[in-house]
């Protein structure tokens, strides 16, 4: 650090240290168990307002980021930022001493537990499975006084089923992750996850008997899997900084139905991506992106701030390799006051979407989804009726969450990093194979 | 021999019934542009290591950055594999070797200057916004240096160097809330030469992106599709060489009965490869991070199962050999069965052939992503063109394509003379992404296909 605030007019130091023990079953047996300890040090300077960035995680090399970025600098993007100065920090809980003291052995039994649970019920099921934690220390160090150092724990479990009959394979699984330990309550929760689509599954289904626009029922998982890409692609502070964010000058009218308000939220205490500050040293905050419909703020790091005239939303995410760039961290969707069971049974003929395949391949930028339906199930007079294949669904998620029709009245965890409740929309074109 | 000694040392005394130690120094280069400038430039550089044992068929992993203490860090993999097994190590055999191969270069990437690849850059990046209706770019310029130190307790020990170069060109164009873009990517393997003489692809590009917001968008539903080659090494990817990978068979009795040696997947024209024994691929190397010399395995013969890719284990859990695709990305995952260079051979048609007699069809060029879930695929191509009355006619809204293996090979009917490469991909499985690959095929047709609407 001292090296490199003599050598140029501004420099930052990102260090980061992590420990991580997965188990992992295969096809119902313990198959590895893994430990993995991952160091490295990265340096971002700026000089003449160009920023250079190098890293490293040979630590004998260390010595050669000055020169490099040195090399780099005067080749570097113009910043349009300074690094920032020390502030207050909230404080969010993201470290549980439990996790770290968590054995091999212990991790191993719970995965025993629970394929032998689902084994129990579905004896031709291939089971898979994964525990595991992990602590990380990071530390920002710049020019301008921070000197910060965060610690972390996380605890994963995840738990995935196939079943072939003749050549039709069907995949389910279901995950969970937090900073805290935890046990029986959340376990339970997966297992249920999976046996539910094991027995919604039973029968396989036609998506679609008649032409026209079919309501569309996506779980929290459908809705992460589905809606969140797009939409958070219009909130991307680069997106944004460079006018291809289809948002352009719309913040502060309304883009969605009123039901509709998303936050992202690095405060909630046990969430997977939760954090007191940015990997920049900006306090984190909730902000909401979507307010009763009515676009907030979109996630801003320092170098997006600055191009837009803004502050910086605290949003920044970086790996050990890369520039910080802006990211969501948890993201919180608000409930209704629909129940799940109330929506399905108020569907004469529809869809209900869990996951997809090949999301991310369509025109994202736009707000465009489009993916083959790996996951998902035929309601027919107020049932679901079994699972469909050969089914693409495709739309745009402006345009899907203008057309909402209920907004379930629970906010469920997908995978411990986002919350959502279930949403009933129009508007999704559905494709299938002709008969 | 750079790490010999220091790996020979930590192996020395071993418990395990089998070990093995992969250290990796890599060095990266990167460039992107987003909006109308230059976004990042940089250079990292790493060095970290892993052990892996097997004892009883359970497997120990551990990886590091820090080289120190390599007999614990045995120790602890040792001790890991220890407590998963508890059946029986299986590894196919391969003779151990010892040898130092240098990195495969025409014009090496890590040798020009970092002012000339900016240089460059820059000029495609202003190639881009010459274009009238540009909204922004998306450029990325990489390369990437590879050395790895293998070592095993079967007595080989090999030095391998791999040099990558890749880029990828994106123009958007938007009206209102409506954002296009079209693009292409290239790679290769120790070729700098590559990027130079693209001004028409990029133009091009940047035209397209412009033209498609006047595009319309197909309605979805079941279609007769041709596929020029660089989609068609997607679909082979995709559509059938994931099935082919042996770990997802080797403890799967059900997919066993399905993925049998000899079974019928559609007529003679179709015939599938992979391998990394071919010379200057993206997917080429000479021995797979388990250290088993590449090969090029038949895996469809004249529509026929004749083979699959293997690790060492599931060649042996399965009785057949090993093929040398045990790949990691990188010293922090262990090998993984993963393709490398997958082809669809040649056949006889030719373009005008495959297009005749097509109405109402739509001619997919060029790719933008691809997933598979077992029998399950989808991928999406980056240009979609209307076939009417056996001719290429108007851009629509590019598609995404999508089925299932089994139905799609009865009906990919046509395979055309014309093999050409794709290199321009990367592929992921298990968190292990993206992993230089290759695929390449003719021109193909399939009828009944479905793809998306838009």
């Amino acid at each position: 650090m001292n090296a490199a605030t003599d050598k140029f007019d501004e420099a930052e130091v990102y260090r980061i240290e992590m420990e991580s023990h997965p188990v992992s079953f295969e096809s119902g047996k313990l198959k590895e168990i893994i430990r993995r300890d991952t160091s490295g040090v990265a340096l971002r300077v700026i000089d003449n307002r160009r920023i250079g960035f190098t890293s490293t995680t040979d630590a004998a090399r260390e010595s050669e980021l000055v020169d490099r970025a040195a090399t780099l600098a005067p080749f570097g993007s113009e910043a349009s930022f300074s690094f920032p100065e020390p502030s207050k920090y909230p404080s969010v809980d993201i470290v549980d001493p439990a996790v770290p003291q968590v054995s091999q052995n212990s991790m191993i039994n719970t995965g025993e537990g629970l394929i032998a649970k689902l084994m129990d019920e579905w004896p031709d099921l291939l089971c898979d499975a994964r525990i595991g934690w992990s602590t990380g220390r990071g530390q920002i160090m710049n020019s301008a006084g921070i000197d910060e150092t965060y610690e972390q724990t996380s605890y994963y479990c995840s738990l995935g089923a196939q079943l072939i009959r003749g050549t039709d394979m069907l995949n389910v699984w279901a995950g969970y992750g937090s900073s805290r330990l935890f046990g029986e309550a959340e376990l339970d929760r997966l297992l249920q996850t999976v046996r539910r689509s094991l027995r919604w599954s039973k029968e396989t289904a036609i998506a679609t008997s008649s032409t026209g626009d079919l309501p569309v029922v996506f779980t929290p998982r459908g809705v992460g899997a589905t809606l969140l890409h797009p939409l958070l692609s219009g909130f991307s502070g680069k997106n944004v900084a460079n006018g291809s964010s289809p948002l352009g000058d719309r913040w502060g009218e309304k883009i969605v139905d009123e039901r509709i308000s998303i936050y992202d939220n690095p405060l909630i205490n046990g969430a997977s991506g939760s954090r007191p500050f940015d990997d920049e040293g900006i306090a984190s905050r909730k902000l909401g992106l979507i307010e009763n419909g009515i676009a907030g703020s979109p996630l801003l790091d320092l170098q997006t701030a600055g191009q837009l005239g803004m502050t910086s939303t605290g949003a920044a995410g970086r790996s050990l390799a890369s520039t910080p760039s802006p990211n969501s961290s948890v993201i919180d969707i608000a409930a209704g006051d629909t129940h799940f069971e109330d929506m399905i049974s108020g569907i004469k003929e529809g869809l209900l979407v869990e996951e997809l395949l090949g999301a991310g391949q369509g025109n994202e930028l736009g707000g465009d989804f489009r993916a083959n339906v790996s996951l998902g199930y035929k309601i027919e007079n107020g049932e679901i009726v079994g699972r469909v294949k050969d089914t693409m669904i495709s739309g745009n998620v402006y345009k899907v969450l203008s057309q909402v029709e209920q907004v379930g009245d629970s906010s469920d965890w997908v995978f411990g990093s986002m919350r959502s409740p279930a949403l009933q929309c129009l508007g999704v074109d559905v494709s299938v194979k002709d008969e | 021999m750079k790490y010999r000694d220091i790996i020979e040392n930590a192996l020395n005394g071993h418990s395990a019934d089998y070990c093995e130690i992969r250290i990796e120094e890599t060095d990266n280069s990167r460039l992107t542009y987003r909006g109308k400038s230059l976004d990042t430039i940089a250079q990292t550089s790493g060095l970290g290591g892993n052990v892996r044992a097997v004892t009883k068929g359970g497997w120990g992993f551990a990886s590091f950055n820090s080289l120190d203490e390599l007999t614990t860090k045995v120790a602890d993999a040792v001790a890991q594999s220890k407590a998963v097994g508890g059946l029986k190590t299986e590894l196919g055999e391969v003779e151990p070797h010892v040898d130092l191969v240098p990195a495969y270069v025409v014009e090496d990437p890590t040798e020009i200057s970092l002012d000339e690849k900016k240089r460059q850059m820059d000029h495609y990046n202003d190639l881009v916004w010459s274009v009238d209706g540009i909204n922004s770019a998306d450029i990325i310029y990489g390369d990437t240096s590879r050395k790895t130190f293998f070592g095993s307790s079967d007595g080989s020990y090999i030095e391998q160097q791999q040099i990558h170069v890749i880029s990828r060109i994106s123009a958007q164009a938007r009206s209102g809330g409506d954002v296009q873009q079209a693009g292409f990517s290239l790679g290769s393997q120790g070729d700098y030469g590559l990027i130079r003489g693209l001004d028409d692809k990029v133009t091009d590009a940047a035209k397209r992106a412009v033209a498609l917001l006047d595009a319309k968008s197909l309605e979805g539903g079941e279609r007769t599709v041709v596929l020029d080659p660089v989609l068609a090494g997607v679909f082979v990817h995709e559509a059938f060489g994931h099935l082919s990978e042996g770990d997802n068979v080797y403890e799967n009795e059900k997919l066993k009965e399905i993925m049998y040696m000899g079974r019928k997947f559609g007529g003679k024209h179709l015939n599938f490869t992979d391998g990394a024994a071919i010379p200057a691929l993206r997917g080429s190397f000479k021995y797979d991070d388990e250290g088993t010399p590449a090969t090029r395995t038949a895996l469809v013969r004249e529509g026929e199962l004749v083979g699959r890719l293997h690790s060492r284990e599931t060649a042996a859990k399965l009785s057949e050999q090993p093929t040398g695709n045990a790949r990691a990305i990188g010293y922090n995952f262990p090998p993984i069965v993963r393709m490398t260079n997958t082809i669809i051979e040649p056949g006889e048609a030719t373009l005008a052939d495959l297009l005749a007699g097509v109405n109402d069809g739509v001619y997919v060029r060029n790719w933008y992503g691809g997933m598979t879930q077992h029998e399950m695929f989808t991928f999406s191509s980056g240009e979609a063109y209307m076939i009417r009355n056996g001719e290429i006619q108007e851009a629509v809204r590019p598609v995404m394509l999508t089925g299932n293996l089994f139905e799609t090979l009865e009906n990919l009917d046509g395979v055309g003379d014309d093999l050409d490469m794709n290199q321009g991909g990367g592929c992921g499985k298990g968190g292990q992404s993206p992993l230089p690959v290759s695929n390449g095929s003719p021109h193909i047709r399939i009828q009944k296909c479905l793809i998306s609407g838009a």
